[in-house]
């Protein structure tokens, strides 16, 4: 049986510091648009954290929710692409393919968790972050969509390292940045054709929930409920 | 050739034949506009679409605004034109060429759009299917690819049905020129000779295409709606977005048409031919869209209002009494607030009620469709993502400039084409011919039957 990819985020577990976007930001070769584009809404955090705030001061009470792409099993954004750019993987991801786009923005429109963002300009990055480019992540061009991928290039090269070594992958080995640099251990990500793996466990959480199941697109990435006040 | 008809070609001509300083002007103003517009685009293209106000996550605003309205605009044709041939409403006969290029030249602008608007405009053809050495195909399951087939169709119809009753004209004219403009138009005449085997095909070919052309109108301006009623957006995955966005183009066509035939009226001196009785019967239609349109928006608001889903509400106080309140209650009071206490008074609907009211509907069916998409990106599900959008010069000046290419497309046809139809007016006016026998009564009844 083929793999899988899915995420379970814990709430409880997630201070809201915003690693994970930095090492997103790293990994994946992200544009940084600058304060007065960012002021704009052309940033381009493929993985962003919510920050809600409930009641008022004193008694505020403030929650994060980090959201990147939910690499749904019925994605909105795949049947409305005209070019096949956006369209699913044999492993259950949402594949871009930034060559194939030609940035009709269709599929931003219609994604219901607004995780993906246009290349509206040719990208920047602010110095010194030119110089740790990551050479295994394509560089996106002017007038193409792009969004999380759940470090496809890490799930690649995990999948090649476990052919050669002629072993099955383990549960935990693979990890994309996010994960990694999550201080907290709020994420945890893995096969969930696994139903003992790390992440099958917790998705079967009484606290698991997806967001916006309303919509109906089978998201694969598992939030867990907060049960502590802040 | 009788005496009237010697008079309705030499009063139809007469823009052909003679050019005036106020064609120039015209030509000058509406060419500015055009050049400002292609400027724009060119910028754009430059720097990129971020030159427009589009953001995170509102990635449809003034680009798709302008497509859908334009065309909406362009059903003014299809209806006028063929359904009114179809129930033989002799009134028509003055109206409906304006109405046929109305729809040729609004489609062209409105097609261009889904062009202008992508990220990188020079791969449009990839929505295209066109054998490549890849093998690759455009996704059929996109509304975007079935727009591309809606509307390539729409605008092939809708050029037949404006070309096929030119060809007696442009025989008219090469009758009646010399020289290089005779060539030409004797070309574009396609040797027509009026024959009674010729003006039986043309009847024939006319009353396929007009009944063709109806099926064909209402369909595109359905998946036009699909682009929109396919996605899972609060308020825009809607069912009666299909029959809504028909109504609403057929209006703003009617609008669009009325201006057009008054301005017609007043630069080409077109007095004896539309006569306020067009003007009203076509307020009478505009009035009843007008009615149609706010009954569609009733229902949709109502349900929408009533059924108080969170995701959906959110989008509807917006455009209700939020943010976008203002262009909300200026779009009901354009769409039906003045159109309704003008058109229903038979002392206002005159040719100059008409036209404001008719102003009115074109500034409020822009507004509609740019209701109909903004509000719901900038209010989509997760409040943390909620926005608002301002347009920025390039995208201004690039909807500015749309109208201005209708203005010019206009001037130019008008005055290379005859626009009022020659020869179908004449038909109207001329007494039917007494038959001599029973064969030629035969003859005259078919004939007569198969006018359009």
């Amino acid at each position: 049986m083929g793999h899988r990819w899915g995420m379970v985020v814990d709430l409880d577990r997630c201070t809201g510091c915003g690693a994970c976007v930095t090492a997103c930001h790293a990994e994946n070769n992200i544009p940084t648009v600058g304060p007065d584009q960012a002021s704009r809404g052309r940033a381009m955090h493929w993985l962003r954290i919510e920050r809600y705030w409930e009641g008022e001061f004193p008694d505020a009470r403030l929650s994060f929710r980090p959201v990147m792409c939910q690499q749904c099993d019925a994605a909105p954004c795949e049947p409305v692409c005209p070019t096949y750019a956006s369209h699913h993987t044999e492993e259950g991801l949402n594949a871009q393919v930034y060559n194939r786009c030609i940035g009709t923005r269709y599929c931003a429109n219609a994604c219901p968790y607004n995780a993906r963002f246009f290349n509206f300009f040719n990208p920047g990055w602010d110095k010194p972050l030119h110089l740790q480019f990551n050479p295994d992540v394509s560089v996106r061009e002017i007038g193409v969509m792009e969004k999380c991928t759940f470090c496809v290039q890490r799930i690649k090269a995990s999948e090649q390292q476990v052919e050669a070594e002629n072993r099955p992958m383990k549960d935990g080995e693979l990890k994309p940045a996010c994960v990694q640099s999550c201080i907290a251990t709020a994420m945890v990500f893995g096969d969930l054709n696994d139903p003992d793996s790390q992440v099958s466990r917790l998705a079967r959480s009484p606290r698991g929930e997806k967001l916006l199941e309303d919509v109906g697109a089978k998201p694969n990435v598992t939030y867990l409920k907060r049960q502590t006040q802040a | 050739m009788s005496a009237s008809g010697q008079r309705i070609s030499d009063d139809l001509l007469r823009p052909l034949l003679e050019t005036t300083w106020r064609f120039y002007l015209l030509v000058a103003v509406f060419g500015l506009f055009v050049l400002a517009g292609a400027g724009s685009f060119a910028y754009q293209v430059y720097w990129g679409i971020g030159v427009w106000g589009l953001k995170w996550p509102i990635f449809w605003a003034f680009d798709i605004t302008n497509f859908v309205f334009w065309i909406g605009i362009s059903h003014a044709g299809t209806l006028i034109s063929a359904i009114l041939r179809l129930v033989n409403a002799t009134w028509r006969r003055p109206v409906t060429r304006c109405a046929e290029a109305i729809t040729a030249f609004a489609l062209m602008i409105g097609a261009m759009f889904p062009i202008v608007h992508l990220g990188r405009p020079g791969l449009f053809f990839w929505l295209m299917p066109y054998p490549s050495e890849r093998h690759i195909w455009p996704n059929f399951r996109s509304p975007l690819v079935w727009d591309f087939f809606a509307i390539s169709t729409y605008l092939t119809g809708s050029l037949l049905f404006l070309a096929l009753p030119m060809i007696p004209d442009f025989a008219l004219v090469r009758d009646r020129t010399t020289g290089m403009r005779r060539r030409i138009y004797g070309a574009l005449a396609l040797g027509w000779a009026g024959t009674t085997k010729q003006w039986h095909r043309l009847e024939t070919a006319m009353q396929i295409m007009a009944i063709a052309i109806i099926p064909v109108a209402v369909s595109v301006h359905t998946i036009v709606s699909f682009d929109f009623s396919m996605a899972p957006v609060p308020m825009w995955h809607s069912t009666i977005f299909g029959p809504y966005f028909v109504a609403g183009a057929i209006f703003s066509g009617i609008a669009a048409l009325i201006i057009a035939m008054a301005a017609l009226r007043k630069f080409l001196h077109l007095e004896d031919y539309l006569h306020p009785v067009h003007f009203q019967n076509l307020g009478k239609l505009l009035l009843l869209m007008s009615l149609l349109w706010t009954y569609f928006v009733f229902a949709e608001r109502l349900t929408v209002w009533y059924g108080n889903e969170p995701s959906e509400i959110a989008v509807f106080w917006a455009t209700q009494r939020g943010a976008y309140a203002p262009l909300y209650w200026t779009m009901v009071t354009c769409n039906f607030v003045i159109p309704f206490s003008i058109l229903s008074l038979t002392r206002l609907r005159t040719i100059t009620g008409c036209v404001i009211a008719s102003c009115a509907v074109v500034v409020g069916m822009w507004l509609e469709r740019f209701l109909i998409i903004v509000p719901s990106l900038s209010h989509k599900y997760l409040p943390y993502s909620w926005s608002s959008y301002r347009p920025q010069t390039p995208e201004i000046i690039l909807m500015v400039s749309t109208f201005g290419a209708m203005g010019l497309l206009y001037v130019l046809f008008s005055k290379f084409v005859p626009i009022i139809s020659i020869w179908e007016l004449k038909v109207g006016e001329h007494p039917k011919r007494v038959a001599a026998t029973a064969q030629e009564a035969d003859e005259i009844a078919t004939l007569w039957r198969a006018q359009p």
